[in-house]
């Protein structure tokens, strides 16, 4: 039940979006993450998005990933 | 940046274990508590990779394995009233009730029908005006308010045949309750991603204050899980306890507030009966009054006979985290995916799933 998928957001009509992962299309709700805009990423849960991705901490988490490889070799 | 891969990537994951191996001297216990976790863990072998005085047992974190035998019952009863057409989760399909289950209560002729989100139930309320549609509600606090937003949604759009059977239930007081029983003891809380994306991670700050446990956030690809107990460890190392986010992307202190607020404007907190742990005070939630028009348990009078347990079934063990799958004298020998005698066997969260999927033998 935790399953949740990242998907960026292609359009937004009100309350609704259509999303796409892997070539995939499908249309869910932003009821929950009203701040969610075209472009982002959000966390996708039973047809709700859950959560908008933050790219920035995102990448900073594969910097440090990236960071703690290197010091290990 | 896609979000999935770049997380699966075995160089980086490569370097987060020999990190955790450098820095890792004491034998620690990290509970995972959410069954998403305990799959992928599993499946990307996060075991085999750890060094041996790492120890990672699974909590009650699968709200499908934790639904009480007498809530499936609930369920079942209501499918078998004329007229209604339930709507649940797949998982929730094959689950023993005492008699029966969903699945074999639809064979016998009820209308129960799998979604996959709360939306696809209203849909069948609108394509259906006949008939009373009850939406089985299982999930914690990832799902649940996508539910409250169903209900809302089916007030706005005057939907007046859909009612929601409440299942649903919170972490924190269930962590309390293991906590406090004092029968597992941890050095660490792997906290669940997607429910603290909702919560925040400061739903858990009680458990680092009041118990002295470190508790991390963590995601669900390799990477994440390999970064939360590094963190983990990490803490355990330097004696601290606090909680940490390593699931930066997708959690924040305070969570989704949003989802917060409409899940507090349709449900509020009751007792909820746990399958292993009984009743739990203020562990579930309940529809609000002015929302009682979407109540199934309102809406029908339903008083199943008493509950019958699974003989031989230690689910309620596995999911306290006092034994493994492999304690179970069922497990393989009687209980499988194709023929489950408990929930922890059926669910794809489920502990004795994931260890027969993906276990060695």
């Amino acid at each position: 039940m935790c399953l949740a998928v990242p998907v960026k957001i292609t359009k937004i009509a009100g309350k609704e979006a259509d999303v796409e992962v892997g070539g995939i299309s499908q249309h869910i709700s932003l009821w929950l993450t009203p701040e969610a805009r075209v472009g982002d990423y959000v966390l996708l849960h039973t047809g709700y998005a859950i959560s908008v991705l933050d790219q920035t901490e995102a990448a900073e988490t594969l910097k440090l990933f990236e960071d703690i490889a290197r010091a290990d070799k | 940046m896609k979000y999935i891969t770049e997380f699966r990537n075995s160089e980086l994951a490569q370097g987060l274990i020999s990190d955790i191996r450098g820095k890792s001297k004491h034998k620690v216990r990290l509970m995972e508590f959410c069954g998403g976790h305990t799959v992928a863990i599993f499946k990307y072998g996060i075991r085999q990779a750890l060094p041996a005085n790492i120890e990672l047992v699974s909590g009650p974190g699968c709200p499908v394995c934790v639904t009480a035998t007498s809530d499936i019952d609930k369920a079942i009863a209501l499918a078998m009233v004329p007229g209604v057409i339930i709507a649940s989760f797949g998982d929730m399909l094959r689950v023993p009730g005492s008699r029966a289950s969903l699945q074999q209560a639809r064979a016998a002729g009820a209308d129960v029908r799998i979604v996959y989100s709360a939306l696809d139930a209203l849909k069948i309320a609108q394509e259906n005006p006949s008939k009373t549609v009850v939406f089985i509600g299982v999930g914690f606090e990832t799902t649940a308010p996508t539910i409250a937003a169903s209900v809302l949604q089916a007030q706005e759009q005057g939907i007046k045949n859909y009612r929601v059977l409440s299942l649903h239930k919170l972490c924190p007081p269930v962590i309390k309750t293991i906590l406090d029983a004092g029968e597992v003891k941890l050095n660490g809380l792997i906290c669940p991603g997607h429910v603290s994306a909702v919560t925040g991670s400061n739903a858990w700050e009680f458990v680092a204050r009041d118990y002295g446990i470190p508790c991390v956030v963590a995601g669900f690809e390799p990477t994440d899980i390999l970064q939360c107990v590094d963190m983990l460890v990490t803490q355990v190392e330097n004696h601290a306890s606090k909680v940490e986010i390593a699931y930066k992307r997708g959690v924040t202190p305070d969570g989704n507030l949003q989802a917060q607020k409409i899940m507090a404007q349709v449900f509020e907190p009751c007792p909820a009966n746990w399958r292993g742990m009984g009743l739990v005070p203020d562990s579930g939630l309940k529809l609000r009054q002015k929302f009682a028009d979407f109540d199934a348990s309102v809406a029908f009078d339903i008083k199943p006979e008493p509950a019958i347990e699974p003989k031989g079934c230690i689910c309620g063990e596995i999911l306290r985290g006092v034994k493994t799958p492999a304690d179970c004298r069922l497990f393989r020998k009687v209980c499988s995916p194709e023929n489950p005698v408990g929930p922890c066997m059926v669910s794809s969260e489920g502990s004795c799933s994931a260890y027969y999927l993906y276990g060695e033998d």
